[in-house]
């Protein structure tokens, strides 16, 4: 981890240990507690050693936002505040971390849609700002029910993008985000997105490290561009020639740069496969028949499974932890004996099937669906109806019920 | 494993970031020599032989290590200094060791003045006025060094190298990482000891310029 391993052992001001990131995440006792998600946040941010925290309302992130106020209070961050929108909690964070602050904040929906013009600059200018986005709709009419839509507007932005499908992988990923996009090789900012509502709001098991132990504080002079110097790109960001002039040399420079933010996200898989246990699991996919999702539908594929293999027909399942960086090499092989590919969303243009399509050979096998969106559930018997037609199995309609 | 090697240029108009073309960064006790993963000990020789191959073997010491911002940057500086004075010592006639800063990465227009700096956003220029054949970064912030080194490999055949005091960088033709005063120190032993063992390429060597 980007940090200076002489402050391991020693406390913080609130009497919390800073631990070998490593020792903390997979070795130190773990307690079981029954939390919602947005409380799995606040937990995580407890054990993170947090300089700042800039908080925005819009659902269904602003529960976690306010509890993270909380924290503040008892003095577990250095600094906690409301923008003014969320642009301005975007560009916020940007002045936060420019300082060299590790900066937290949390967003969702129409905010993560409004902020989009910061997330190419944290990138660009190698923020490593951890931003928390349970999905929600984005489009009018207004929507706060669950949808993944907005996910597929960061996958370009030149951030890593998790999803989570628990509150589980929620706690451990928001402190090994930090340790994975801290890498002065990466040092890029993460977008961990979730399922809103359905792992925010809903309580789960989690199994948490000890409150008294927290991740060591960031270093900043790790950062692979200087910290605050006002005098240069990435900090200095007008006015300059670099942008201004059009020329050979400017532009060239400009590619060289943007090359550069994707040759980070390339360096995250190495520290990504390490900390997250590879980037996808992988369940029987021996099976001809394939459910490959993220976030939660994940676990309704899972649940698919089970209903499918009482009907005697055996499914295999890919859950894809990391969307950038892309699990290209995993995914091909994964899906290398599957026939069929399923690949259920929140969301209605199904992103992530596009994304499989692009990167397996045969890319017929993937069939895009079923898809919901606008806050709908997605019964598993939907998902086991899909396979069913698919194959040319005589399947029930759950549309049909009550009719 | 990927077949791209990371080779000096003119490699293209717009070359790819090595990384992008699956080369991966060495572990602690590693280097990388071309984009493969070898010994530090192997890179060792690696980097002086092509230093004294070189017909102007540079270092560029970046603002990391030019200025005493800490007891470690100053400690480095002097070992820098070290390897350049070892560097002139062992170089033969017609040889011309250099030692250019990068001392800071502002965008400088209408030109930089590339006899007595390097800049990241047009670093080709001080390779080519000074016909610079291989050329080190040391004590350059990574995201400068990586910038600096894909355009010198898009437009130039320099031969670079990168003594990185973080991960290392693939960008560089051979790179170390964990970058320390000891191994600046050993890579001076190293050319020290390889002195008159390896045949410079005067005749052959076009400079740094785009062939």
């Amino acid at each position: 981890m980007a940090t200076p391993l002489s402050v391991i052992g020693t406390q913080n001001k609130k009497g919390q240990t800073y631990t070998d990131p490593w020792k903390l995440m997979n070795e130190a006792p773990r307690t079981p507690s029954f939390f919602t998600g947005s409380e799995v946040i606040k937990e995580a941010v407890r054990r993170s050693s947090c300089d700042v925290m800039i908080a925005y309302p819009i659902t269904p992130q602003s529960e976690a936002a306010a509890l993270i106020g909380e924290l503040f209070a008892e003095g577990y961050i250095g600094d906690y505040f409301r923008g003014e929108s969320e642009f301005a909690v975007m560009s916020q964070c940007a002045g936060a971390a420019f300082g060299g602050a590790r900066v937290f904040t949390t967003t969702a929906g129409p905010g993560t849609m409004r902020a989009m013009e910061n997330f190419p600059m944290w990138a660009g200018a190698r923020l490593p700002i951890q931003m928390i986005v349970t999905c929600r709709g984005i489009n009018s009419p207004l929507s706060i029910q669950p949808d993944t839509l907005e996910i597929a507007y960061l996958l370009n932005t030149g951030m890593l993008v998790w999803h989570a499908e628990t509150a589980q992988d929620f706690f451990d990923w928001i402190l090994k985000g930090y340790i994975v996009s801290e890498e002065p090789d990466v040092h890029l900012p993460l977008a961990l997105c979730c399922d809103g509502f359905f792992v925010t709001h809903t309580k789960d098991v989690v199994n948490l490290t000890p409150a008294d132990m927290c991740l060591p504080p960031y270093d900043p002079y790790r950062s692979p561009v200087p910290c605050m110097d006002m005098e240069c790109p990435p900090v200095r960001m007008m006015r300059d020639p670099f942008v201004m002039k059009s020329n050979y040399i400017s532009y060239a420079t400009h590619a060289s740069w943007q090359q550069e933010i994707w040759a980070a996200i390339e360096r995250s898989r190495k520290h990504s496969i390490h900390w997250l246990n590879g980037l996808i699991d992988t369940e029987n996919t021996d099976a001809d028949i394939l459910i490959v999702a993220s976030g939660t539908a994940v676990s309704q594929g899972r649940e698919a499974i089970r209903l499918l293999e009482e009907e005697g027909v055996r499914c295999g399942l890919v859950k894809v932890k990391t969307l950038r960086p892309w699990p290209e090499e995993e995914i091909r092989e994964a899906t290398k004996n599957a026939k069929h590919i399923f690949v259920p969303e929140f969301n209605v243009t199904g992103w992530l099937a596009k994304e499989i399509r692009a990167t397996i050979p045969n890319p017929h096998r993937v069939h895009a669906g079923p898809h919901v969106c606008g806050g709908m559930t997605m019964p598993p018997e939907i998902i086991v109806s899909e396979i069913k037609t698919a194959l040319g199995m005589k399947s029930f309609s759950l549309a049909g019920r009550g009719s | 494993m990927s077949e791209y090697r990371v080779l000096p240029g003119p490699e293209h108009f717009l070359p790819p970031a090595a990384a992008s073309m699956g080369i991966q960064l060495p572990n602690p006790g590693e280097a990388h020599i071309n984009g493969v993963i070898a010994p530090e000990e192997k890179a060792y020789e690696e980097a002086a032989r092509q230093f004294l191959m070189a017909k102007v073997p540079t270092i560029f010491p970046g603002p990391l290590v030019l200025w005493a911002w800490n007891e470690k940057a100053a400690k480095k500086a002097t070992a820098i200094r070290h390897l350049y004075n070892t560097l002139k010592e062992c170089v033969q006639p017609g040889q011309h060791a250099m030692l250019i800063p990068m001392p800071d990465y502002r965008p400088k227009y209408p030109k930089i003045n590339p006899e007595v700096e390097i800049n990241p956003n047009h670093p080709n220029l001080t390779i080519w006025h000074n016909k610079i054949d291989c050329c080190m970064f040391v004590g350059v912030h990574c995201h400068q060094a990586n910038l600096s080194l894909k355009i010198i490999r898009g437009g130039t055949s320099c031969y670079t190298i990168a003594m990185c005091a973080q991960a290392g960088h693939e960008d560089a033709m051979l790179s170390f990482r964990d970058a320390s005063v000891e191994k600046i120190m050993k890579l001076a032993d190293t050319i020290k000891r390889l002195k008159g063992t390896v045949q410079p390429r005067l005749e052959s060597a076009k400079n740094g310029a785009s062939s």
